[in-house]
């Protein structure tokens, strides 16, 4: 999944020194992603994985991280699942 | 039995009183002359507290470029909100279908072009590109005064919510520090200007009406980031109180835009104070009645009334 976010993004995000060079934890919006940026990131990931962010998962902090990015889909996919 | 003078509304009231003038359309409104003279004793006390600052005064006509709406990005957070010039650009032929059209009802707008002009969203979206122009700010930045009538397509009987309102804007570009020290102290001051005209406010952090789902993120990454504050007075109602200024860091949003930049050759910061006009002058006639006759003597001459 984590390598499936960072091709997501590699696409979606324009990050002037590209994806490949950081780290999960590392800050997306300290890399140069812009607010509109992280709400194109946010329809690709849902296109891609088939979800739909629900309300309180959008904020500034999820979308912030590889890290954090990932653990919201991973949380969302088991919802998923599980239901 | 229900005394009539019980459902009028403010906006009722307000017609009554000749200050608005319907047109037919909500939102649409005429001004009376006693209007227009609380709203010019208005503008005189932000330029008082303004004129410290020696702002470069602007005015642009309530439309611009459409190439530079474009490029300004407001498509991409207020579709909803925007009105566009569209004109009738057809041959003779054209023409009589037209009025054809017209005469059976029909809907003659099926054909009208787009033009090269959009209506103005917000007073300051014209003067990016103007600004940006004149290459590298200077190193103590620039200040701008603007005041323009702006259009934003929501309908509304809230006399607060005009479909065409003006709008008096300071623009400050510059470092992250020059322009975030303007907007702490226009919050400052714009609280002082309320307090002198007596009115009761809050001031409280805000976000824009950015549309659909996708805004709401847009929405919350604003307050997360506390970009915008407004000084909120009852109006309407007491429980949603309206805007009537609002203190706005934009960070590098407008420079990146329009490649604005500073004396250093890095990517300009901008933040603006906005002023409601029409909101502040019914605030007033909310806050002190229609009759302006009655008004404290005090207030009056405030406002050069």
């Amino acid at each position: 999944m984590n390598s499936q976010v960072r091709e997501i993004i590699a696409r979606t995000v324009e990050l002037p020194g590209g994806v490949d060079g950081l780290v999960d934890a590392s800050d997306l919006y300290e890399a140069g992603m812009t607010s509109f940026g992280s709400v194109q990131l946010m329809l690709a990931l849902e296109e891609a994985f088939d979800i739909e962010f629900p309300e309180r998962m959008l904020n500034r902090r999820l979308f912030s991280s590889i890290a954090s990015i990932t653990a919201a889909l991973e949380e969302l996919k088991g919802e998923k699942v599980g239901a | 039995m229900l005394d009539k003078t019980e459902t009028k509304t403010f906006l009722d009231d307000l017609f009554d009183q000749g200050l608005l003038i319907e047109t037919g359309v909500d939102g649409l409104y005429g001004r009376s002359g006693l209007f227009e003279a609380i709203g010019d004793g208005f503008q005189a006390l932000v330029s008082r507290y303004g004129a410290a600052d020696e702002a470069e005064v602007v005015r642009f006509p309530p439309a611009m470029a459409r190439s530079i709406f474009e490029k300004s990005g407001y498509m991409k957070s207020f579709p909803q909100l925007a009105g566009t010039v569209h004109c009738f650009c057809g041959n003779p032929a054209d023409h009589v279908s037209l009025l054809q059209t017209i005469e059976q009802g029909g809907d003659w707008t099926a054909g009208q072009k787009a033009s090269e002009i959009v209506l103005t969203p917000a007073a300051c979206y014209p003067l990016y590109p103007t600004a940006a122009k004149r290459g590298d700010l200077p190193a103590e930045g620039r200040l701008f005064d603007l005041l323009s009538y702006c259009f934003r397509h929501e309908p509304s009987q809230d006399p607060a919510r005009q479909q065409f309102f003006r709008m008096r804007e300071y623009v400050r570009m510059g470092t992250p520090d020059q322009v975030t020290e303007f907007r702490a102290s226009w919050l400052e001051r714009g609280q002082a200007l309320i307090g002198e005209l007596g009115l009761p406010f809050t001031v409280d952090v805000a976000n824009d009406p950015f549309f659909g789902r996708t805004g709401k993120m847009l929405a919350v990454n604003q307050r997360d980031q506390r970009l915008k504050f407004e000084l909120l007075i009852a109006i309407e109602s007491e429980e949603k109180p309206t805007a009537c200024l609002s203190f706005n860091y934009h960070q590098d949003h407008f420079g990146k835009t329009f490649g604005l930049t500073t004396s250093d050759g890095e990517v300009a910061h901008t933040a603006c104070v906005g002023f409601g006009h029409e909101r502040v002058i019914l605030a007033l006639l909310k806050h002190y009645g229609t009759n302006v006759k009655r008004w404290p003597a005090s207030l009056r001459q405030t406002l050069g009334l």
